[in-house]
């Protein structure tokens, strides 16, 4: 009777120690996930800060006339070739000296011509093929201010360092300056990052060219890794008789799943291009290589969503006389489709934020016109990134964080395409 | 229709591999140097907008990464030119030869190896003995060779005034040794074995004692520190460690004054003058190489080749300067254009 008594008092002794470390472990779990919250939020925080100013560019405003000769050939048409002879970054620059005539000196005259892009020209060239119905008259455009105006203008530019150590001169700020109070000078959407692909000049590079290439990869791994990874799915899991072997590729798959993505990048440099001479660079190539990379988390979530389908469904059918391959795609295909496209989008959103097997074969590469085809040569959206974080110009840092912005979006829409559709599709039993 | 949809990826893949190596292209691929790099792709985005040819894709392999893609053979699988942050190697142009490719070298500016540090850091004046020194693998004491043992920038100062004759101490601060080096496939790290390393030991008298293949290793210990090709994240690691040295080509350093300073080396300074006189004793050619049997196989190459080697692009008025690259003299300007006319292949032993 004591000693039971004495139980109790123990037990409610010890009571209090057990909630207190209920309590701690609940903090701890508390914490664990505030740390990892904070992190994302840093980190997205910092990308935002860095790459929100790129949503806008600089432009200058010109007035340019361009002559009749300058555009037409002899037959009166819009010649290529003397559109092409035409100089139309000295027309560019001329124009905008205009502005400031007083500044006649050589050298002074290129540090003012350095205020508006060097590829201004080219878009007055557009212009012109767009329209030649605006050859002869004076017409007004915005061009792009240079890299270092526009960061300047936004901020990013550190002046209060000593002359000889910064881009922008003290003679160039005073012309910017006269810019403003002239009112020619003002920040607009910058359309052409949605517009173009990469270019040399910050002010002129965007990233519809990595997006494309990125898509088309995208569109191969589709095609190729779903209907593998679903086939070998449903064979091992109704084909495949138990045994050293089934377990053999079970092993293997699992391990392939956990091998590092530049090793697929190395098996795709030796095999489509080594042996099979597919080209370099191609969204094709890539597309493979990130099918073989993606292929195994397919098939195990595949499996699993195969397995979750109730026997009982895959029995009746055989019992009503299907054959074993009618069950299976007739039936448990369909109730396993949502687990299977959500292991697919999954494994898609990894194959879209991969950079390095495609450094293997040659999609890192400098790329200025929009690929249009499968075996043209392309880059991809995280390899823009990477691209542009390795440039020199101090523009691009801002621009490689917006288009991280774009790729954790694209990222992020996948993984909730992925749940949406598992909400809507999953089936309780 | 099901069954369709089960054979698409056997379709795909064998129409794929089927039409193997008949990829017709119109379009010029570039590899190579990471230091040439922002210059072909300013020249590939002019010639590109400029002209009726597609804009060459150039590709940032590294000059050794992009002889070995160049020499692989002829054929539209294969790149068309290949830029260089040093010469092409004699063992490089066996390889070409044995492929059937031959080569046409182009040089096309100046570069200068930036020995830099941080702003706010004191700025150095050494000599490519104390860098040599710094950073070599192994160096000579007491009549052997021992792996390099100097920890801090006041042990090289000592180390050089011992070794070399009539070499005062210098002052350089009690601080380790730190330098970020470039990795072994790029030209840069070549040119910096050969112009600082190679001539620091044989200015400083030990490159009896290092040998040959010595004299360009640098030390594993941690002193030199590789980072990969890409150089603003040197910039970056320079600009957030007061103590960092860092050493990469003159367009980074010219881009990012306002966070890093170049060290004087050898009482020279690093600036224009300097590296296109060759004063500087970091100073190094850069090279391209155009496949000659891609001339008129692939549209553009020997126009694209126009643009590159052309006042435009290469004078001290052209658009190359305020990138960064240093012009050649008039006179070999005038060697190089002369090559324009039959594309001659290059000879290298």
């Amino acid at each position: 009777m004591k000693q039971h008594k004495t139980n109790t008092e123990l037990i409610a002794k010890s009571l209090k120690r057990r909630h207190r470390k209920q309590t701690r472990l609940k903090y701890y779990g508390l914490f664990s996930v505030l740390l990892g919250i904070s992190f994302l939020l840093i980190l997205l925080g910092s990308i935002t800060l860095n790459g929100y100013t790129a949503f806008q560019q600089t432009v200058i405003k010109v007035n340019v006339k361009i002559d009749e000769n300058h555009i037409f050939g002899d037959d009166g048409k819009v010649s290529q070739d003397v559109m092409y002879a035409t100089n139309w970054d000295g027309l560019a620059k001329k124009a905008f000296r205009k502005v400031f005539p007083e500044v006649t000196d050589r050298f002074q005259q290129r540090k003012l011509s350095d205020l508006i892009s060097a590829n201004s020209g080219y878009e007055i060239q557009q212009m012109m093929i767009d329209d030649p119905s605006l050859v002869g008259k004076e017409i007004e455009i915005w061009v792009n201010a240079s890299d270092d105006v526009d960061q300047f203008i936004k901020g990013r530019l550190n002046v209060e360092v000593p002359e000889d150590q910064r881009r922008i001169n003290d003679m160039q700020l005073s012309w910017i300056q006269t810019l403003k109070e002239k009112n020619i000078i003002k920040k607009t959407f910058n359309t052409g990052f949605f517009t173009s692909a990469d270019s040399r000049e910050p002010e002129s590079s965007g990233i519809l060219g990595a997006i494309l290439g990125s898509a088309m990869a995208m569109v191969v791994t589709m095609f190729l890794a779903l209907p593998f990874a679903v086939m070998a799915a449903i064979y091992l899991e109704y084909f495949a008789k138990p045994g050293k072997l089934t377990d053999f590729i079970e092993v293997n798959i699992n391990n392939l799943a956990a091998v590092p993505s530049i090793v697929f990048g190395l098996l795709g440099l030796a095999v489509f291009l080594n042996f099979f001479q597919l080209p370099r660079s191609a969204p094709l190539v890539g597309g493979m290589v990130l099918a073989l990379m993606t292929l195994p988390t397919i098939i195990i979530a595949s499996r699993a969503a195969i397995r979750a389908v109730p026997p009982s469904i895959r029995d009746a059918a055989l019992g009503l006389g299907a054959s074993k391959m009618q069950a299976a795609v007739d039936h448990v295909l369909p109730l396993a489709s949502p687990g299977i496209l959500t292991g697919t989008i999954i494994g898609m959103a990894q194959a879209l934020g991969e950079t390095a097997p495609l450094i293997m074969i040659g999609m890192v590469v400098f790329l200025v016109d929009i690929p249009t085809g499968f075996t043209d040569t392309a880059t991809a959206l995280p390899v823009q990134i990477y691209i542009w974080s390795d440039s020199a110009e101090r523009a691009f840092y801002e621009r490689s964080s917006l288009a991280i912005m774009f790729l954790v979006l694209f990222l992020i829409g996948m993984n909730l395409l992925a749940v949406l559709l598992r909400k809507k599709f999953e089936k309780k039993w | 229709m099901k069954k369709i949809v089960a054979l698409l990826p056997v379709i795909f893949l064998s129409t794929t591999f089927l039409s193997t190596g008949v990829f017709a292209r119109d379009q010029i691929k570039v590899v190579g140097s990471s230091t040439v790099y922002p210059f072909a792709t300013i020249v590939a985005e002019k010639f590109g907008k400029g002209t009726k040819f597609k804009t060459p894709a150039i590709e940032s392999t590294g000059s050794g990464g992009g002889m070995k893609l160049f020499c692989a053979g002829v054929g539209l699988q294969h790149p068309d030119v290949t830029n260089a942050s040093r010469r092409m190697k004699a063992k490089e142009f066996k390889l070409c030869n044995s492929n059937g490719v031959t080569a046409t070298e182009f040089v096309v500016g100046n570069d200068g190896l930036a020995f830099s540090n941080n702003k706010n850091a004191r700025k150095f004046e050494i000599s490519i003995m104390h860098i040599a020194a710094a950073l070599a693998e192994k160096l000579p004491r007491g009549g052997g060779l021992e792996e390099n043992w100097l920890k801090t920038w006041k042990d090289v100062d000592a180390f050089v005034a011992g070794n070399a004759t009539g070499q005062p101490l210098i002052g350089l601060p009690n601080t380790p040794i730190r330098v970020l080096v470039p990795p072994p496939t790029s030209g840069t790290r070549d040119a910096m074995g050969s112009l600082f390393m190679k001539n620091g030991h044989k200015k400083l008298g030990t490159y009896a004692d290092v040998g040959k293949k010595g004299a360009k290793k640098l030390r594993e210990d941690g002193a030199a520190i590789e980072v990969g090709e890409n150089d603003n994240l040197i910039i970056e690691k320079l600009a957030a460690d007061e103590q960092l040295f860092g050493v990469f080509g003159y367009s980074f350093f010219d881009q990012n004054r306002d966070k890093v300073q170049a060290s004087i080396v050898d009482g020279v300074a690093l600036n224009f003058e300097n590296i296109a006189s060759y004063k500087y004793p970091g100073a190094r050619p850069l090279f391209t190489y155009v496949k000659r049997e891609h001339l008129g196989v692939v549209p553009g190459i020997k126009e694209f080749f126009r643009e590159f080697i052309s006042t435009k692009a290469l004078s001290m008025d052209g658009y190359l300067y305020p990138a960064g690259l240093v012009p050649l003299s008039d006179a070999d300007f005038k060697t190089e254009t002369g090559k324009l006319k039959d594309f001659p292949a290059v000879t290298i032993k």
